[in-house]
């Protein structure tokens, strides 16, 4: 029995995680069709920068919850200039070209952002514990919850929450809706799709950003965290299907519940067992589990 | 069959076999690399020109490079020949299995699908003791027919052993390439309702490329362990695939010496970038890639120009 | 008589969408029949069914005799039944040539894909063949043009030609003309019927240009709404009341030779 709650907890942070990382990459890929390896980046600028600020800042001594909104700013401000920087200088020259070339031009925008990583961080490890002892543990039984994994999966609520709410409700989320349906149609009802695409980059930088921020305090930031965590996204954001964000709040569930499990019950499957759910799942559902397929009409 | 490329291509790899001793001894173990990894991109090859581009070709490459290791630690076999049939028939046979599942995909889903059956092979080696861990093991020394070279010899016959068994791959994919399922690759990339109307499954042609691609992968794997001497499961990370797609894109789908030729020259600049430039490799190579695949698309085959001609 | 080609109640729906209800009909061989009707009237879903591109929901095809219902396509031009497109199906990438040497060398060789591997493309007898349906189809000057820059007419021919190169016994048209100019849907038919009527292949042919179905047709077909309304000579069957309120749109009286009305 606590084995199976201890399963769900570990099951709901991992899926947070997921899903905070992937939601920028799904959204991407809806919107413009691109499929960004450079997310993997964005994640990686975004530990490093908050495990920098946070380092600096708790050495000032100052007030603690300035901490936690210090790592979310730094984190969007450094997905802001990255998002810009890619999206205008190299991406523009890409779009409209088959998907699969997209994600070499996305590859290989990766490699140069690693050593770029490295140039500015060098090779050492960073670690931004302060927020994770600060938000400190609490028990509830005879299970030790961490403060901030409970804030790690409340941040992945308030995610998905707003995103739903502003696709639906708000004019940008009207906008963002049409463009991913198809994106002739919606320049042929006049709306801007380069500005959508300029902003839909640049917030899906700043999301992988964020989700790195949010990951820094839990880990070791060193060099690899990005070439990790993004064929993680990857799978998650294939499994619920591309450019759907319930997919990857699916994805990221079914996911976070089969490692859980794994590594409570079969550790040898701990690595796999992501992969092996994504090809399971592709063979029931070759386009993921909420897209349809658009059959070919001759 | 002895057209004038395939000619001259052959006096190559004789000159080069010839001019082996004479030549410094990182210069042999670079090319040996080299055209071990070509054998993979060669594969690539075959599949890109169908319209496909895997992700996870690492994982038939490390399906070879494993084969030969644990035969070498878990038997007595030295020879480099059997190693090295073993090696095929094992990535061939993965092949085959993966393929009846992979043939089904097209574009994105076809590369993702590819990448995630190389993960679910990196997963098992890292958490398995008895295939070595994350550290891998070592490869034991290879006899050849009998002989069994030490020192700069071995360094040599392994050499040789690649030059050999690249000629032999080279002369066999070209005339695959002239044979109907190569010709066809190109029909099925512009159009694949059409070759099936025209009578043919298109399924079964992408599986047998498939077979085709794992079998070469998995032999440079093979002779890439036998190269290095160490197989580790980094040889089957979804990095490892990436980097021979990139191979693929510099040298380009449309002749088998430039994926000779390609491969060679990754490897040298590699080696320099890294002993000169550290810190800088990827910052060249992402460049390098990024102005290839945006400026220079002629240059490179199938996925990027819809409107080029097949190769005759 | 025995039909080459026998349809007993065949029908297709498409969740509450029924895009064909019990069609029956019995094909000669060597007929050529035009097919008529208003676009969504289940035409191409027929032509579908016939060629293996769609699964009947109910109902039967036979070919010489063998039960062909729900075969998959490749299976279906195995057995002598071929078809062209509406929007011509190429091989955008090579020339005219390459284009019928590929269906050429794909209708000689066997079903194994690892006899695939093994035979040359381009043999010699190939070559022949495809030089043999380019002379037919008189597409000599386009023989080294890649078929992406073709005019839409010579498009067309290539699209029918490559359906030509297993000599299949029966052959489907998806509207054969359709993105031909005018004055040169007479020409093309011309050629092709010539071609096709010199190996007595069957034809079938969707077509809206009632003057070509006039001209070409032994025997029309009218569908509408999923079913076969009207089955006769192209005199009968087009001067057919129904057929005038659904398909012809206007009166004509019969036998003139008014220009080419379309729903």
């Amino acid at each position: 029995m606590l084995t199976a709650f201890a399963i769900l907890t570990d099951a709901l942070v991992y899926a947070a995680y997921l899903f905070v990382v992937a939601i920028g990459l799904t959204l991407i890929f809806g919107v413009m069709k691109v499929l960004n390896v450079a997310h993997g980046s964005f994640y990686a600028f975004g530990a490093y920068g908050a495990a920098t600020a946070v380092g600096v800042y708790f050495d000032k001594g100052w007030p603690v919850a300035g901490g936690f909104l210090l790592m979310l700013l730094a984190a969007m401000l450094i997905g802001l200039v990255i998002g810009i920087v890619l999206e205008r200088g190299i991406l523009r020259l890409v779009y409209g070209k088959d998907e699969v070339v997209v994600v070499l031009v996305t590859y290989a925008v990766f490699l140069i952002l690693e050593d770029l990583l490295v140039l500015f961080w060098g090779t050492d490890s960073y670690s931004a514990y302060q927020p994770l002892a600060v938000a400190g543990n609490f028990e509830v039984g005879a299970l030790v919850l961490s403060g901030y994994d409970m804030g790690l999966i409340a941040l992945a609520v308030v995610l998905a929450a707003v995103a739903h709410w502003a696709l639906k409700h708000t004019r940008y989320g009207h906008l963002l809706t049409v463009v991913m349906f198809d994106r002739e149609t919606a320049a042929a009802f006049g709306i801007n799709v380069t500005v959508v695409f300029t902003f839909t980059f640049v917030l899906g930088a700043m999301l992988g950003a964020l989700g790195g921020a949010a990951m820094a305090p839990k880990i070791s930031v060193t060099l690899g965290i990005g070439v990790e965590v993004i064929v993680l996204a990857f799978a998650v954001v294939v499994i619920g299907g591309l450019g759907s964000i319930e997919g990857a709040l699916i994805g990221a569930l079914i996911v976070g519940l089969c490692r859980a499990a794994a590594v409570h019950l079969v550790p040898q499957l701990e690595l796999f067992v992501i992969y092996a759910v994504m090809a399971v799942v592709l063979v029931f559902r070759p386009y993921g589990l909420l897209t349809q397929a658009q059959p070919r009409k001759i | 069959m002895w057209s004038r490329a395939n000619l001259v291509g052959a006096l190559a790899f004789l000159a080069l076999a010839i001019a082996a001793p004479a030549l410094p001894a990182w210069l042999v173990s670079l090319a040996t690399i080299a055209f071990s990894n070509a054998f993979v991109v060669l594969g690539l090859v075959i599949l890109w020109r169908a319209g496909l581009v895997p992700f996870g070709q690492a994982l038939f490459y490390a399906t070879g490079a494993y084969s030969v290791a644990l035969i070498g630690r878990y038997t007595g076999l030295r020879d480099a020949f059997l190693m090295l049939t073993a090696a095929a028939a094992s990535a061939g046979i993965v092949a085959f299995l993966v393929g009846y599942l992979l043939a089904r995909y097209r574009d994105i889903f076809f590369a993702m699908l590819s990448l995630a059956m190389s993960m679910i092979l990196y997963g098992v080696l890292v958490k398995t003791q008895t295939l070595g861990s994350t550290d891998g093991f070592h490869v034991q020394t290879p006899t050849f027919l009998g002989v069994a070279p030490r020192g700069g010899t071995l360094n040599l016959a392994v050499f040789w052993l690649v030059l050999g068994l690249s000629a032999a791959a080279a002369l066999l994919i070209s005339l695959y390439f002239r044979s109907i399922a190569g010709v066809l690759a190109v029909p099925v990339r512009d159009n694949e309702i059409r070759v099936e109307f025209l009578g043919i499954s298109v399924t079964r042609l992408i599986h047998l490329k498939l077979v085709i691609s794992g079998i070469l992968a998995g032999i440079g794997g093979a002779l890439a362990a036998f190269a290095v001497g160490h197989v580790d499961p980094n040889m089957a990370y979804w990095t490892t695939s990436g980097g021979f797609v990139f191979v693929t894109i510099l040298s380009g789908t449309n002749s088998i010496a430039a994926t000779f030729v390609g491969s060679f020259m990754f490897e040298l600049v590699r080696s320099i970038a890294v002993d000169i430039l550290p810190g800088t490799w990827q910052f060249i190579l992402g460049s390098v890639l990024l102005l290839t695949i945006l400026f220079l698309p002629e240059g490179l085959g199938s996925v990027f120009s819809r409107l080029r001609r097949g190769m005759p | 008589m025995n039909a080459i080609l026998a349809v007993r109640n065949l029908e297709k729906t498409f969740g509450s969408v029924v895009a064909a209800r019990d069609i029956s009909l019995d094909v000669p061989a060597a007929q050529t029949i035009g097919i008529i009707g208003a676009n969504g009237a289940g035409k191409t879903t027929f032509v579908n069914m016939i060629t293996g591109h769609i699964k009947p929901s109910k109902g039967s095809i036979r070919f010489e005799d063998k039960d062909i219902t729900g075969l998959p396509s490749r299976a279906i031009t195995r057995l002598g039944i071929s078809r062209s497109f509406q929007v011509a199906q190429i091989f955008p990438s090579l020339t005219v040539r390459e284009n019928l040497c590929a269906a050429a060398a794909i209708a000689r060789g066997k079903d194994s894909i690892l006899a695939c591997a093994l035979q040359p493309l381009h043999s010699p007898a190939t070559i022949a063949e495809a030089g043999g349906i380019i002379e037919l189809f008189q597409i000599a000057g386009y023989r080294d043009v890649l078929a992406s820059t073709l005019p839409q007419g010579a498009r067309k021919l290539l699209d029918i030609a490559m359906a030509v190169g297993g000599w299949p016994r029966l052959l489907l048209l998806d509207e054969p003309t359709s993105g031909v100019s005018v004055e040169e849907k007479f020409a093309i038919m011309d050629v092709v019927m010539s071609a096709l009527r010199s190996r007595k292949i069957t034809i079938l042919f969707v077509e809206h240009d009632m003057d070509i179905v006039a001209r070409f047709a032994d025997r029309v077909l009218a569908f509408y709404d999923g079913t076969v309304i009207a089955d006769g000579t192209p005199a009968a069957a087009l001067a057919d009341p129904q057929v005038q309120a659904f398909i012809s749109g206007t009166k004509r009286a019969a036998g003139s030779q008014g220009s080419a009305t379309h729903a």
